[in-house]
């Protein structure tokens, strides 16, 4: 227990009126937040970036359906392929239509009709690709470079580089991770407090318009917005904090014993994180505040929209309150081994809005130039099809984008042979985009280390090329 | 339609004049008539049937085979086309016109000739070198190594501790001392019963520790192993192997209501010490082996509710892919249980990693394509599955008294005579509409609305029926279970080209994978070859089960698995760290007769397992992970220790065995608005009996890493997180358990200094360290004031202290990590 830390609860003890208690538990949080090194830290460069938004789309979107242009693919479409493993099975042309969009004509298909009208905004990837086309693997080595073991997310890594500027909640969230929650948010080996933080966005369950009345009537039973135990229905802060220097005194006498035990120090860090999160995660979470017109912009209200649309407008809250990576995935639907023509649409279609709300809302408010939004599958598909009507996962060759801080808009980036099989020039392997990622937030990669098991491990590896080409 | 003899075409196996009456009478019928709802190509399944492709047509969809060459009268199909069925009358707007219709029957008894998809069988080669693959060390038989000679006379006593020590040596560590004996107590009490060791057991560990530690340790570990919390214990590390789970999950989450006999089978099994290999050939041929009681065979039905318990994709409508996912299940649960083997993903292609081809996949399914599971889930919908009849009747609580039943019964006559008349109006609806066509007038009225109706008649009389096959006699509930058995017609499965059900290849036998071979199993016509399957992965001969299973075993004591990759074994696993002691301990466990009790016995009575959790920088630096044991590594309890461990202390927890929620609920959806939460509000039973609802675990099981009950897991990863944080600062269970607690200490002490010191030492099965004392008076010394001043009440302040004190003790490092 930090004494002087004490002696000043001590004096601030005397009084409980709300107003001094307030200033009492933000002094308190910031003596906490010093403690995990979670402070701001300056970067290796100037960063283009201060934030990352990370849409992620687990299952593999079909990239030839969506972003990747390949007229070639739309002439041979039925024709026998002739590759490899593609022998045997007849290529499948895109499904839907692609046009060029926007001043710079970026070519996507009419899947993703809003968020083609933020074309000028887009810096298209195509010529992604990664190691192995298994979904979990490929899902490890999307978040953490690696495909086998557990390690580092990319987020914890920026958090390590960079602190937060938000005090009052985690620094790296993770909206509705699922189940592989644990690969994804993981710190492995770096500080406990780099830990992501998983938050569920409650789906509205009514469906409509409601959120602000639902919100309220769920705080009376003590679930404000959908979040589970955030209220103490017994002990004031003040008494609930003495509750927990108790329990944080125990927790750090057992360090002390211990030595190093970084289980108990995430146990420390859960706690403090908790306490925040109870002052100010309802508030955040709250999107009552919202006017009908903003919500609308990200499609909630409207069935097949509204639960992703409510995460994208809460990513945008999480921004402004100085989160520093924010992420947040949109899944099943993209698996498309079969039934493409008739599920690609939808699942398009449930995130299309809510991301064009996104990008619109954060450029209306002056945000998007210094938040880096990310967007990507863990892998791609193939253009040919066994069954006419599905598509396979393709390691290989896949496109994903950014937009917003640093990044050139109205872009295109390498690209794919001339079916959409196999990257084949502007080549950006996974490693590739996370050392383009870490350098937009300010980061070089081969320099953000961490020593572990008697080496210095990296995000990348001993890999990793930053993208030069895209940087505005 | 073209009436030209389309002559054009040829086919290698079709003589002409039958081809040409397929292409003249039979296809333009089925692409004007029934590709709209059913072309695979257009991606239309309705029913599960697709009839563009010849695979499609014969295996029909979910109402059996379409089309069964030679005989019209078995041919769904037919049935469907004549509308001989009120249910089934296709296509659905307008009968086909007769001469149509006996151009099918003509065609069914030519042996339906169908030149689709091409004329030659598909057959699908392997590139795996089964050969080479053998030599890897997984699948070479274990040889028990020699020990390696030990010097130190601590670590030279028992063979484990020669070669962890060896290899600590060689790693150039030297491992840290031994464990304070609260510690130990603690450790052992929770690893063989997952409680906290009671105060008079600490007292004679205690005292039996001065006079010999050994045996000390080995007395209570077999005090501990021979109480009914060790199997409870143990049988929960297992249940999460089985993914057990009282309920369907995936989009239709039925209850299970019988799951928890295969849970309590499986308690008991630890309980009884049940030799490992028995307990495998239970649970995979528990109906096949020979018995000598009703008990035994009782018993052995309700074991292969493991094959049972899978979660299914119960709207899927193709019948045949229903099958095929079903079978997944079985064969991944199976080879990811008891051989450490990711076989399933040599459903659609060889295997990438590992030598297993597909066609080892498909002789494996072969096995469970000719057994019938009973799964149980309720007739009126989805794809129905009955339970099995257990052949002793325990429970003789009536269900339905005999008015009841009577009820039902007219009730169903009542719902018949509705669906026949409904069924004859309908025909005089047609002849009428037909006569308004004639006459030029609107046709079609009242039609949707009558078979809307008929399919509300037809579910109730399923339900009916599904309530009353649960009683027996005197409408007394029958005991039943999920299960296996063998199918009455046994099959060899043809290999799935991509794993597509309507793109079969070659036939394969059933048999095992041939990897593992050994020449002496084989599978006889007459029997699916379960019984075998259990055999040839309970011989002597296969090289993963023992390993396997004592690898389990190690995990759970020390941390992680020896392969840490629990579920592994294969070439992406991670490779054994003491890959000698695993081979010693596997065959020992062999000849100790399969005994999880002898295994456990032996390993906390090591050297190794007393070791400290004491950190050494330079080990550390050079082993974070603590791979080579250079300390015990600290290690958080599981949720469900955790949670019983609470209810322990407050003196809240009921050691009874409860009947299952699941099944005092019956049948029906779970987890869904309608239906209650099962999981909530949860009783202070040990967590083992808590239900296991998929997709709703259990708020604190859940919060606490529990096992996925959709995935086989053999090790659980545990956390750390804000979310359980925020349970034990705020939760009704966790005020309401901190209350009886602090009640409790009120009670039997009256000053704050000793409640303060009882409640350490019952919290944590020892006294406070004088920092821990300190931080307590602390916190006395700054909540009291405040709770007083908020409350106005001292009574009411001293409360609130203690009650929050406990709780702070709950919700400590220390109360959720082993030292």
């Amino acid at each position: 227990m930090n004494p002087s830390l004490l002696s000043r609860r001590d004096a601030l003890r005397q009084t409980t009126t709300s107003f001094v208690w307030l200033a009492f538990s933000a002094l308190a949080q910031r003596e906490a937040f010093a403690a995990g090194s979670l402070t701001p830290k300056p970067a290796h460069f100037p960063a283009r970036a201060k934030r990352v938004i990370m849409l992620v789309m687990p299952g593999g979107p079909s990239h030839m359906d969506t972003f990747d242009y390949k007229p070639q693919l739309i002439k041979d479409h039925m024709k026998e392929a002739s590759v490899g493993r593609m022998s045997g099975s007849k290529l499948l042309g895109p499904q839907w239509e692609f046009r060029q969009r926007g001043q710079n004509g970026l070519w996507t298909s009419d899947l993703f009709p809003n968020i083609a009208k933020h074309a000028d905004d887009l810096c298209l990837l195509r010529g992604m690709h990664t190691d192995i086309p298994d979904h979990d693997r490929a899902q490890l080595q999307l978040h953490t470079g690696n495909i086998q073991f557990p390690r580092p997310s990319l987020g914890a890594w920026s958090l390590y580089g960079l602190g937060t500027e938000s005090e009052n909640l985690p620094g790296f969230v993770w909206m509705n991770a699922g189940k592989n929650a644990r690969n994804i948010t993981s710190n492995h080996f770096l500080p406990a407090p780099f830990r992501g933080t998983a938050i569920n966005v409650p789906k509205n369950e009514g469906g409509g318009e409601s959120s602000g009345r639902k919100g309220r009537r769920a705080g009376m039973s003590g679930k404000p917005n959908g979040i589970s135990n955030i209220r103490n229905p017994r002990l004031s802060p003040e008494l609930q904090r003495h509750q927990l220097d108790f329990v944080q005194a125990l927790n750090r006498d057992k360090v002390d014993r211990a030595i190093k035990q970084p289980g108990v120090d995430g146990v420390i860090e859960s706690y403090e994180l908790a306490f925040r999160l109870q002052s100010h995660l309802p508030d955040v979470m709250d999107l009552s505040k919202e006017s009908d017109r903003t919500k609308s912009m990200y499609g909630i209200g409207t069935s097949e929209t509204d639960e992703f649309g409510r995460k994208c407008l809460v990513a945008r809250r999480f921004a402004e309150a100085g989160v520093r990576f924010i992420a947040l995935g949109h899944s099943p639907g993209w698996d498309s081994h079969g039934n493409l023509r008739e599920q690609l649409p939808k699942t398009c279609a449930a995130t299309d809005k809510p991301i064009a709300g996104l990008l619109q809302d954060l450029k209306q408010r002056d945000m998007l130039k210094d938040t880096l939004v990310l967007w990507s599958g863990e892998f791609g598909r193939t253009p040919h099809s066994k069954n006419g009507n599905g598509r396979d996962h393709n390691a290989k060759g896949f496109t994903s984008w950014m937009a917003g801080a640093g990044v050139k808009g109205g872009f295109s980036y390498g690209g794919t042979d001339e079916h959409g099989l196999e990257a084949v020039e502007g080549k950006m392997h996974i490693h590739d985009w996370h050392a383009t990622i870490l350098h937009l937030l300010g980061l070089d990669h081969e320099k953000l280390t961490y020593r572990y098991a008697g080496r210095d491990f990296r995000l990348t590896d001993v890999k990793g090329q930053v993208a030069k080409a895209i940087l505005a | 339609m073209a009436a030209a003899v389309r002559t054009s075409r040829s086919h290698p196996d079709i003589p002409a004049d039958q081809l040409a009456f397929f292409e003249n009478k039979i296809r333009p019928v089925l692409v004007d008539s029934c590709y709209e709802c059913h072309s695979k190509k257009e991606g239309r399944d309705k029913g599960g049937l697709t009839l563009d492709t010849r695979v499609g047509l014969r295996q029909g969809g979910s109402l059996g085979p379409g089309v069964v060459p030679f005989k019209p009268e078995e041919s769904v199909l037919m049935k469907a086309i004549t509308w001989s069925d009120s249910d089934l009358e296709m296509p659905p707007e307008q009968k086909l016109p007769a001469h149509a219709i006996e151009d099918f029957r003509k065609w069914i008894r030519m042996g339906a000739p169908d030149p689709r998809d091409g004329g030659t069988p598909k057959v699908v080669k392997t590139e795996i070198d089964i050969e080479d693959g053998r030599k890897f060390w997984a699948f070479q038989k274990p040889r028990k190594p020699t020990p390696p000679s030990v010097v130190d006379p601590e670590w030279a006593k028992t063979d484990v501790d020669r070669f962890v020590f060896t290899k600590l040596r060689e790693e150039g560590m030297t491992p840290a001392g031994i464990a304070k004996p609260t510690d130990l107590l603690r450790r052992l009490s929770y690893d063989l019963t997952g409680l906290p060791p009671t105060s008079s057991l600490a007292k004679q560990f205690q005292s039996a520790w001065t006079k010999n530690p050994e045996s000390a340790i080995a007395a209570l570990a077999d005090k501990l192993m021979s109480t009914p919390q060790y199997g409870e214990r143990w049988g929960r590390h297992w249940l999460d192997v089985a993914r057990f789970s009282e309920s369907n999950g995936k989009s239709s989450n039925v209850s299970y209501p019988y799951a928890w006999r295969y849970r309590n089978y499986v308690i008991d099994a630890f309980n009884d010490d049940k030799p490992y290999d028995r307990f495998i050939e239970e649970q995979l041929a528990g109906d096949q082996r020979r018995t000598t009681s009703m008990e035994e065979r009782q018993e052995g039905y309700i074991a292969t509710g493991f094959l049972a318990m899978g979660p299914k994709d119960l709207a899927q409508k193709n019948r045949v892919q229903f099958q095929m996912d079903l079978v997944d299940d079985q064969i991944n649960t199976t080879m990811l249980a008891f051989q450490g083997l990711t076989v399933a993903c040599a459903r659609c292609h060889d295997h990438k990693f590992d030598p297993i081809p597909t066609r080892d996949y498909y002789a494996l399914a072969g096995i469970f394509m000719s057994t019938k599971t009973f799964y149980g889930v309720p007739k009126s919908k989805y794809n129905s599955g009955t339970t099995l009849d257990l052949p002793i009747v325990r429970e003789s609580t009536t269900r339905f008294s005999s008015a009841e039943i009577a009820k039902l019964k007219t009730r169903m006559v009542q719902l018949r005579a509705d669906l026949s008349k409904m069924s004859r109006d309908k025909k005089a609806r047609m002849k009428a509409n037909q006569e308004a066509r004639d006459t030029g007038k609107d046709s079609k009225s009242g039609m949707k609305r009558n078979s809307k109706a008929k399919k509300r008649s037809n579910a109730e009389l399923a339900e009916i029926q599904a309530l009353l096959d649960t009683v027996g006699q005197g409408g007394r509930q029958k005991d039943q279970g999920m299960a296996v058995l063998d199918q009455i017609d046994l099959v060899h499965a043809n290999i799935l080209v991509r794993g597509e059900v309507d793109s079969p290849a070659q036939q394969v036998r059933r048999g095992f994978l041939q990897v593992m071979n050994h020449p002496s199993q084989t599978i006889p016509e007459t029997r699916s070859g379960r019984l075998e399957l259990a055999q040839w992965i309970t011989s002597k001969e296969n090289p993963l089960t023992a390993r396997v299973a004592v690898n389990r075993v190690w995990a759970k004591l020390f941390g992680e698995g020896i392969v840490s990759t629990t579920e592994n074994f294969g070439t992406t696993g991670i490779p054994p760290t003491h890959p000698n002691l695993l081979d010693y301990l596997a065959v020992q466990f062999m000849q100790d007769g399969w005994s999880f009790k002898t295994l456990i016995h032996r390993l906390v009575l090591t050297r190794a397992y007393r070791t400290s959790t004491d950190f050494h920088q330079a080990n550390y630096n050079q082993d974070p992970d603590n791979k080579f044991l250079w300390r015990a590594t600290p290690r958080r309890l599981d949720g469900e220790a955790i949670r019983d461990s609470i209810l322990a202390v407050s003196g809240q927890l009921d050691l009874k065995r409860p009947a299952s929620a699941v099944m005092e609920f019956g049948d029906g959806e779970l987890g869904r608005k309608s239906a209650p939460n099962l999981t909530l509000n949860t009783p202070p039973y040990r967590s083992v009996y808590l239900p296991v609802v998929r997709e709703k675990a259990e708020e604190f099981i859940g919060l606490f890493d529990g096992a996925d009950p959709n995935l086989v897991t053999g090790h659980r990863k545990n956390s750390n997180v804000a979310g359980q944080a925020l349970y034990m600062m705020n939760s009704e269970f966790i005020l309401k358990q901190s209350d009886a607690f602090a009640a409790d200490l009120r009670r039997r002490h009256s000053t704050t200094k000793d409640r303060i010191n009882d409640g350490f030492l019952r919290a944590f099965g020892r006294p406070p360290t004088s920092t821990e004392f300190t931080a307590s008076i602390n916190f006395y010394n700054q909540f009291q004031p405040a709770a007083l001043r908020e409350t106005g009440s001292r009574n009411q302040a001293d409360y609130l202290f203690l009650s929050a004190f406990c709780q702070g003790l709950f919700s400590s490092a220390e109360f959720r990590y082993l030292n």
